[in-house]
């Protein structure tokens, strides 16, 4: 109780308020910086084109190998429904819009946390821990520009790109299950896909979604990175946080997202 | 008319600098001549990084002022480090190079392109001048053999001589060693030693060294500045500081476990931690 009573003291309150703040301070400060240094990232290509190669080549597998299992899953779940009321060749257009609009950028983007987002975390963390950000401040060349920037521009180009190969990927997967599985007409499935599904609202909205969430999720990967405590565990504990803030992030941002866009 | 020279290149006044209510530097003030190689020496903790730091624009003290002289040639006032913007600090630091305890090194990069970094960041030196450089600066530390490289494949004292011609790949004219001699055998620690001295005398460098090696340390320096508590305990030639009358440098410099740096750390007295166990109590 005692102890309760002093965690609750004004000061103590204060002081957690202060450094709240202050930590938003600086993570706000680092996002601005970070998209005024859009200019000299593009100026040196060369470098945000390495961080591509490195963040989006390598990411290829996984999202490959799950969007075509996700495509799977929709086939068979989507049939499952749709045959009941007798609307199974409306699988294309189930399995097309679930992709486009809402798990393509999700689970790319929750995938992408793991898989180069922690990179980045870890990269950056280690670096500092190894003082290489030191000695470039030292040697008068800003860490922000020439490590931090590159990577975060990289991370916003990739994550479309990725999320548009999954969602291609999985509308293979359910192709694959609708069609060559379970006998649905190809004729069908085709061409209601092209019909229902509409470009700006349905396309357009899914890509806006993913370009958000690789500006979230290289965001936080770069800032738990840069923030991180110098020390094997600090940089251990920051690699989680950016799993774990990364993907809330993107969860509850889908969900205002996607309000946002039922609304227009 | 241009000023006569400046004898000394970094001058502390009167520098206050702590984290929070400890501080670690109390009114210090310290001169770093010109041409010359300074020691920083004192326990750990004592705040020799801490000046390497501050001089590097890295922390900024509460109070006082660290002077930084201009080049030769330029006649402008000295410039306090702590007051530049972010241009001049970066302008500032371009003429200093530093060189980190365990090297610092870019782990992704080989050893070539660590020592090209600075070049390519702050020059448009063609390719083949930067390559020529490069092996120069690599020669000078001997490892122009080591180019191909990566960090992890050589060893601590290597590691810390490639930092060294990364270190003066854009011919600064300050250079600061933060414990070049830590953890090096015997071999590469005599090589480090001599290799301070020869690139200061023959690059017309002007070096401060933090250390703790009292023999390498008092044989390649010009003044020995002795620091404790957050304060000058002596400064001097290395012979005036190694006769020094001060109670700390004496245990300093003759490598004393007690004396004024306790080696006990402060606790509760010996009868208060063992008399209450030797009577049995459970308190």
């Amino acid at each position: 109780m005692k102890n309760l009573v002093s965690f609750l003291s004004p000061a103590n309150i204060g002081f957690a308020v202060r450094g709240k703040l202050a930590d938003i301070g600086t993570a706000t400060r680092l996002f601005f910086r970070l998209l005024a240094l859009l200019v000299a990232s593009l100026k040196r290509f060369g470098l945000v084109r390495d961080q591509i190669h490195f963040l989006g080549n390598y990411s290829l597998a996984i999202i490959t190998v799950s969007g075509l299992f996700v495509g799977f899953v929709l086939g068979l779940q989507g049939y499952y429904t749709l045959q009941r009321y007798g609307a199974s060749e409306a699988l294309g257009l189930l399995v097309a819009l679930s992709l486009v609009r809402e798990l393509g950028p999700v689970i790319t983007a929750l995938l992408f946390a793991g898989r180069a987002g922690t990179s980045l975390t870890a990269e950056i963390g280690l670096m500092k821990a190894g003082e290489q950000l030191s000695a470039m401040e030292m040697m008068a060349v800003d860490p922000v520009k020439r490590i931090l920037a590159p990577r975060f521009w990289a991370g916003v180009i990739t994550l479309p790109l990725l999320a548009a190969v999954f969602s291609a990927v999985g509308v293979i997967g359910g192709w694959v299950v609708g069609v060559v599985m379970i006998g649905i007409d190809p004729g069908a499935f085709w061409s209601q896909m092209q019909g229902g599904v509409d470009i700006l609202k349905d396309v357009g909205n899914g890509v806006l979604k993913s370009v958000v969430f690789g500006f979230t999720v290289t965001f936080v990967a770069l800032l738990q990175g840069f923030e991180a405590q110098p020390t094997p565990e600090g940089v251990s504990r920051a690699t989680t946080r950016t799993v774990v803030v990364a993907s809330l992030a993107i969860l509850g941002l889908d969900f205002v997202l996607t309000a946002l866009m039922f609304s227009v | 008319m241009p000023n006569p020279v400046d004898p000394s290149l970094v001058e502390l006044k009167n520098l206050t600098f702590g984290y929070g209510e400890r501080a670690i530097l109390d009114g210090v003030s310290l001169t770093v001549p010109r041409g010359k190689v300074t020691a920083l020496m004192g326990a750990s903790g004592g705040g020799k990084t801490t000046v390497l730091r501050l001089i590097g624009g890295q922390y900024r003290a509460q109070r006082g002022e660290l002077l930084l002289a201009r080049s030769l040639g330029d006649s402008g006032a000295p410039q306090d480090v702590a007051k530049l913007d972010e241009a001049g600090l970066y302008a500032a630091r371009r003429r200093m190079g530093m060189l980190f305890q365990f090297g610092a090194l870019f782990t992704d990069l080989s050893v070539f392109d660590n020592v090209t970094f600075p070049l390519r960041e702050h020059t448009d030196l063609p390719e083949a001048l930067i390559r020529d450089i490069v092996l120069m600066k690599l020669d000078a530390v001997g490892l122009r053999g080591a180019r191909d490289l990566m960090p992890s494949q050589i060893s601590g004292g290597m590691a810390r001589r490639v930092a060294l011609a990364r270190a003066i790949a854009l011919d600064p004219e300050l250079i600061m060693y933060d414990e070049p001699f830590a953890g090096l055998d015997p071999i590469s620690l005599g090589t480090a030693a001599r290799l301070i001295r020869q690139l200061n005398d023959t690059m017309g460098l002007t070096s401060i060294v933090v250390s703790h090696d009292l023999e390498e340390t008092f044989h390649i320096a010009d003044k020995v500045i002795i620091l404790a508590n957050g304060k000058i305990a002596a400064q001097g030639t290395p012979d005036e500081v190694r006769h020094s009358a001060n109670e700390l440098v004496h245990q300093f410099v003759n490598a004393l476990p007690d004396g004024p740096v306790k080696f006990h750390y402060p606790g509760p007295s010996i009868d208060d931690d063992f008399s209450k166990h030797a009577a049995g109590g459970k308190t």
